[in-house]
């Protein structure tokens, strides 16, 4: 318009833009509506929570009819979806930052040596310890990691290296995608189930946990090895063949060295997909409140279901219990999150060996 | 490659069948699942009144935890797919590249946090808060047979339970969405905004087509999770196994997971092969549900060779 508007002109004047609002005005319409809504509702005595949603209501519609008179009703529209886009982030990530808030200061206060090394073997009154379910968790998950690493690995070396395309590794390739949409609970009866037969009706045991953990497992290991075998050059392997070594151990030698760690970053995620798992081991592996280390023999407690079980039945003391609940769970949470950054960091500390 | 292949040795026909074997194994499994619950759970098919906590037959049992399992996965949904789209639109077209790399991990971090922790909070966090809003519901829509009320003092209610599944399903559907909302051709986009479109109207020309059944089959893998999800909703919700469609009163239909959960440990005898059967209804739908979802996916995986 700049360049136009010093010739005065019979031409009449077709400005090469449409009128905009202001860079700012998301802003000038959130301060507005803002001001407006805590005006409102401090005035008609409400709540946080309706001021927020009474806020956000004038945002959106003050927002788009603005533009709407300035602008027209496309940009309109367009103001309008980008404010619910935003709206729908803000909104699912508010539990999840109330979540994390509550889980550490609830969850801090209980957490001290005696709850880390005690169990709850004989605790009347007072708060005990988690260190048997701690224990517990460990060893029904590192059962579960043995059980599947081998199973999901050698199934993706299958997938992509000998199955290819074949009818059988499109069927395995599909089920088991079907298979990572399992409930949890349906693994644990069906481990319950398995060593009903097995071992004796009723049993209940650590290893059972391991092996309805498994179930949820395997696929997961699956798919991810698979996706990291796939990313290894072929030429790596036309170049093992060329000077005569066999398929097997150009699989073994090369292979699977080359996709080491994308294979070790999603077994660890596979692991903390895992370890939170409450359902299948409340029914597979009972609880206790004693230290049992022997996974093959009596109930074996876990984070999970000690979380469960103290805050569902907490018995005599309820609001010790509960305070443990917490604590357990800040305890449990900082595991997975720690697996979660171990898997980031090995990937990223081992990948150049992937490069090139 | 088939040119490079070296010819078979006996190393290779041991690790070959080897591999195979560890595919098997996995089809294998899948198939133990089903028979095993099968095994067990046929006597709680005939079970009889005693171990049915009242019901005729296993039918009568089993048909309000369908319902309620099923109302709440689909409330479930309805909240987290406009949401989740949300989300995955804000990374792949809305946030700049850095904010949506933040965005990426807070979803991650959504998806880490174990179930029970989520009942955890659904319970003691999100069930008191939300009384008034229930409050507000009965007295102003409580003519809608949903609202209906008596509102639940607790918070305990399907639609708390809901809202807590909700948050589960979100990130699985944010993942997928977003993968396929990221591989819309570049060059559709492209026109689209040459001709003159806004985002918005680029996203419902462009993007949303070409991604329409992967938004389909995101929202069914989904629901296969929130209808096995068990922890949270046996936390939150204050069950009764009846038949309602009243929301947020303190009487709620229980799902079969949640059911599972809350009575395995009490049941003896046949009463846990009624629920071993009860689970095994459950595998049953979330498969069926799955295997379309899958089939769906399958059928538009962009590259897959077909």
């Amino acid at each position: 318009m700049t360049a136009v508007a010093p010739e005065p002109s019979l031409v009449v004047e077709h400005p090469l833009q449409r009128p905009r609002l202001p860079k700012l005005a998301p802003l000038i319409a959130a301060v507005i509506a803002a001001a407006a809504a805590v005006l409102l509702g401090l005035s008609l005595g409400w709540g946080v929570a309706p001021i927020v949603v009474t806020g956000g209501l004038i945002y959106l519609v003050g927002l788009s009819t603005w533009s709407r008179l300035v602008e027209n009703a496309r940009a309109a529209t367009d103001r309008l979806v980008t404010s619910l886009v935003w709206t729908a982030l803000v909104i699912a990530l508010i539990p999840l930052i109330s979540l994390l808030y509550t889980v550490i200061s609830k969850g801090s206060s209980s957490i001290n040596a005696k709850f880390l090394t005690w169990s709850m073997r004989n605790v009347l009154d007072g708060p005990g310890g988690i260190y048997h379910a701690i224990m517990g968790t460990l060893i029904i998950t590192l059962g579960a990691a043995i059980i599947s690493v081998p199973i999901g690995l050698l199934a993706a070396v299958y997938l992509v290296e000998y199955g290819q395309h074949s009818r059988l590794a499109s069927w395995i390739r599909f089920l088991v995608d079907v298979m990572t949409g399992i409930p949890s609970i349906v693994a644990g009866l069906f481990a319950y189930a398995l060593f009903s037969i097995i071992v004796g009706p009723g049993t209940q045991m650590g290893f059972g946990g391991s092996v309805a953990l498994s179930i949820l497992m395997i696929p997961i290991v699956v798919r991810s090895s698979e996706e990291m075998l796939k990313l290894v050059p072929t030429d790596l392997r036309e170049a093992s063949y060329a000077l005569g070594v066999p398929k097997w151990k150009t699989i073994l030698k090369v292979v699977i060295p080359t996709a080491m760690a994308g294979i070790i970053t999603g077994v660890t995620l596979a692991i903390a997909r895992v370890i939170g798992e409450t359902a299948p081991l409340l029914i597979i592996c009972g609880a206790t409140d004693s230290v049992n280390l022997n996974p093959f023999s009596g109930q074996m407690a876990s984070l999970p279901v000690f979380i469960y079980s103290s805050y569902q039945s907490p018995g005599a003391n309820p609001e010790v219990l509960r305070q443990m609940a917490w604590g357990a769970a800040l305890v449990l949470i900082i595991i997975v999150m720690a697996l979660n950054i171990l898997a980031r960091v090995l990937g990223k500390v081992l990948s150049p060996k992937t490069g090139h | 490659m088939k040119a490079g292949s070296p010819k078979r040795r006996l190393g290779d026909l041991v690790f070959s069948n080897l591999t195979r074997a560890a595919g098997l194994t996995i089809l294998v499994a899948l198939a133990g699942v089903g028979i095993f619950l099968l095994a067990q759970g046929a006597p709680g098919l005939t079970a009889g009144k005693e171990d049915l906590r009242g019901h005729a037959n296993f039918l009568s049992y089993v048909a309000p935890l369908v319902f309620g399992t099923l109302l709440a996965a689909v409330l479930a949904l309805l909240i987290a797919v406009p949401l989740a789209l949300g989300v995955a639109l804000s990374i792949s077209h809305f946030a700049p590249r850095r904010l949506a790399t933040v965005i990426g991990y807070l979803v991650d971090l959504l998806a880490a946090v174990p179930s029970v922790v989520y009942g955890l909070w659904g319970i003691g966090v999100l069930g008191p808060k939300i009384v008034p809003l229930y409050e507000w519901l009965d007295k102003h829509v409580g003519w809608l047979p949903f609202f209906a009320g008596p509102y639940s003092n607790t918070g305990r209610t399907i639609l708390t339970a809901s809202i807590v599944l909700a948050l589960m399903v979100i990130p699985i559907v944010t993942a997928i969405t977003r993968e396929i909302f990221m591989q819309t051709p570049r060059l559709n986009e492209e026109a689209a905004l040459a001709l003159g479109a806004t985002r918005w109207e680029m996203i419902r020309l462009a993007v949303l087509p070409y991604g329409r059944s992967g938004i389909v089959s995101a929202a069914m893998l989904g629901l296969g999770r929130a209808l096995g999800e068990t922890m949270a909703v046996a936390l939150v919700l204050s069950a009764s196994n009846v038949v309602t469609w009243n929301l947020i009163s303190s009487t709620n239909p229980s799902t079969i997971a949640a059911n599972i959960a809350l009575t395995f440990s009490d049941a003896t005898g046949t009463a846990r092969n009624a629920l071993i059967a009860s689970g095994l209804v459950l595998f049953v739908i979330t498969f069926v549900v799955n295997f379309a979802a899958r089939a769906i996916v399958a059928r538009y995986e962009p590259g897959r060779k077909k």
